[in-house]
């Protein structure tokens, strides 16, 4: 009896412990969340107020076309759309290339293969600073000379996106592909399945937890990155939110509150789209591991 | 190509089985990834390298060959090697830190009785973090006029006065640090903790017959089985570095007076701000060498695991 209670009593402990551990880890997040509905008296207050005494959508306006003293109008309308735009196609367009390679790598024998395999993964490495000033040069004279426009276009990020996810994509659906049984693919082959039929038909609906954890992925890289969409984009033609952020810093001043309204914003499509794939996620990502 | 296998299937059905059409469904499924990587990555690579070898750069875009002139003044530059030395210690201790700290989450979380898939889903918020904006957060909160840490330790009577977090070097080595470690660690977390969740507990079970205590189990049942997810773990680390670069350009800029330089804030530095373009991509050439070297040999440990 005795030793049952305190067994109970270190449980509760713990778990406080925990908690508090996690909501502490998590106040950047939630100081973002409130910093976007004060008044800005409070935002760089002393001491800190925690939790907001008032709450204001004041913070929002700029977002949808009314000045505030603070910056003026965001087109934060054109900046959501490429960023949801070029997002979603690149993750669309990365995960069936990166399925297919992934199948292959997973099924296959050939020679280079790890070389292969290798090369993939570590062109994923590559830090976007060494890529995105060859990228804008090579762009701009492909701009110049061709019909295609690469340069300030979504067209041009969705590319780069492209093959910045393909490579996480091949290895999380090698792991995958690799966890199915074997015999399936054997038994629909000796029932006359072509070798895409046998991808498509046998494989891939039983890889399908792995598509979403690679699409969360996929997407979360597209939708956040900024080193190369910085060099990349020039006008509200193409720049995505996470450039768009740069509206609010002044010379020597920032509008916090108008920035994190605007990330505030910025995390709903993320957040949304994790939930929706988030047993999947965790699933996808350590498939490969659990033996 | 030609000599295309397949596992298993052509294999088993004896060698005769249709290898050229394996050969070409091999090569059809693969082409698309690599067309694309080549053209975004391996391409201007290539180009970059070639210019590292001559005098360009923005305001005068001739291509004119000077050999290794670029290489030899990275060699004479007291910042390019502060730079390099800042690069390796902070991708050092911010892939060591994220992974321990990540480590200490997913054990205290699979012990938890209340709420644990509760606090899985809070782990992945700061995933959903653009990199650019946890480091405009973390700047704010390491200011040293109205950030939120020099605030509660003011408020708390630990401080008077006020710290230059981002203003010292090592100070702002820290800064940053924290916000990189920040960013990282909830994905080692999630993925040791569905690793120590996968875990039997009847070899828990049968430690505690023996009297095992909890460090014990943790070094004999736990950590070893935890192997297959810390290379995971760590290769996702890895692969994503250089993501530290939007944090740090904007927490410091490298500056001040270059105090936190690191590769990725000098590359820009010296081929935009200075023009130096060929300079810049001879920089960034050693920059992609570095954390290729790292990058392989995480990957080394993530082959050996597999059966190729």
């Amino acid at each position: 009896m005795r030793t049952s209670s305190r067994r109970r009593v270190v449980s509760t402990v713990l778990d406080v412990l925990v908690w508090g551990i996690l909501i502490a880890m998590l106040i950047p997040a939630f100081w973002l969340v409130f910093t976007s509905v004060r008044n800005p008296v409070e935002v760089n207050a002393r001491p800190p107020v925690w939790i907001p005494r008032e709450l204001t959508l004041e913070g929002f306006k700029p977002l949808f076309g009314q000045s505030t003293g603070a910056t003026g109008a965001i087109p934060f309308d054109r900046y959501f759309f490429n960023s949801v735009l070029v997002a979603l196609v690149s993750t669309a367009i990365a995960v069936a290339l990166g399925t297919m390679a992934g199948y292959v790598f997973a099924r296959y024998r050939f020679r280079g293969k790890n070389l292969l395999f290798l090369s993939i993964m570590l062109s994923r490495a590559v830090p976007g600073i060494s890529l995105s000033l060859p990228l804008f040069l090579l762009f701009a004279r492909l701009s110049q000379s061709g019909p295609v426009r690469l340069i300030d276009s979504p067209l041009g990020l969705i590319i780069v996106y492209v093959a910045v996810n393909v490579p996480f994509t091949v290895w999380l659906m090698d792991g995958f592909f690799r966890e199915i049984p074997i015999e399936l693919s054997e038994a629909a082959q000796l029932d006359g399945c072509s070798e895409w039929q046998t991808f498509t038909k046998i494989n891939l609906p039983l890889a399908l937890p792995g598509l979403a954890a690679s699409a969360i992925f996929a997407f979360l890289a597209a939708w956040n990155e900024f080193q190369i969409a910085s060099v990349l984009t020039r006008t509200v033609n193409s720049k995505t939110a996470p450039v768009g952020l740069f509206d609010f810093t002044g010379q020597f001043t920032i509008d916090w509150r108008g920035m994190s309204a605007m990330a505030t914003v910025m995390m709903i499509p993320a957040i949304a789209f994790v939930f929706i794939v988030q047993r999947n996620l965790v699933r996808g990502l350590t498939f490969g591991a659990v033996k | 190509m030609a000599q295309l296998i397949q596992t298993s299937v052509a294999e088993r059905q004896t060698a005769t089985a249709k290898p050229n059409r394996a050969a070409h469904f091999v090569i059809g499924m693969l082409s698309p990834s690599i067309v694309i990587i080549l053209f975004v990555v391996a391409f201007p690579l290539i180009y970059s390298f070639y210019l590292s070898f001559t005098s360009f750069n923005l305001l005068r875009p001739s291509t004119t060959w000077n050999n290794f002139a670029n290489y030899q003044r990275l060699l004479q530059d007291p910042i390019f090697g502060q730079a390099f030395i800042n690069t390796l210690l902070f991708m050092f201790v911010t892939i060591n830190a994220a992974f321990l700290i990540g480590l200490f989450l997913s054990q205290i979380i699979a012990r938890t009785a209340r709420g644990q898939s509760a606090l899985r889903t809070l782990l992945m918020v700061p995933m959903m973090f653009a990199p650019v904006m946890v480091g405009f957060q973390f700047r704010w909160f390491f200011n040293d006029q109205v950030g939120l840490v020099n605030n509660v330790l003011t408020s708390l009577g630990l401080l008077q006065g006020s710290i230059p977090w981002l203003v010292d070097r090592w100070l702002a080595m820290f800064a940053i640090g924290v916000a990189t470690v920040w960013m990282n660690t909830p994905i080692v977390a999630i993925i040791l903790l569905a690793g120590t969740l996968s875990i039997s507990p009847e070899l828990y079970e049968a430690a505690d017959v023996d009297g095992a205590n909890s460090w014990q189990k943790f070094r004999a049942i736990t950590y070893p089985l935890l192997g297959p997810f810390i290379t995971i773990a760590l290769t996702i680390l890895s692969l994503d570095v250089a993501r530290g670069f939007d944090i740090v350009s904007i927490m410091t800029g490298g500056g001040p007076a270059h105090r936190t330089e690191l590769l990725w804030t000098y590359v820009p530095r010296v081929a935009i701000q200075d023009s130096k373009f060929a300079q810049g991509a001879a920089m960034s050439f050693v920059t992609v060498i570095v954390t290729l070297g790292f990058t392989v040999y995480l990957f080394r440990q993530l082959l050996k695991s597999r059966i190729l």
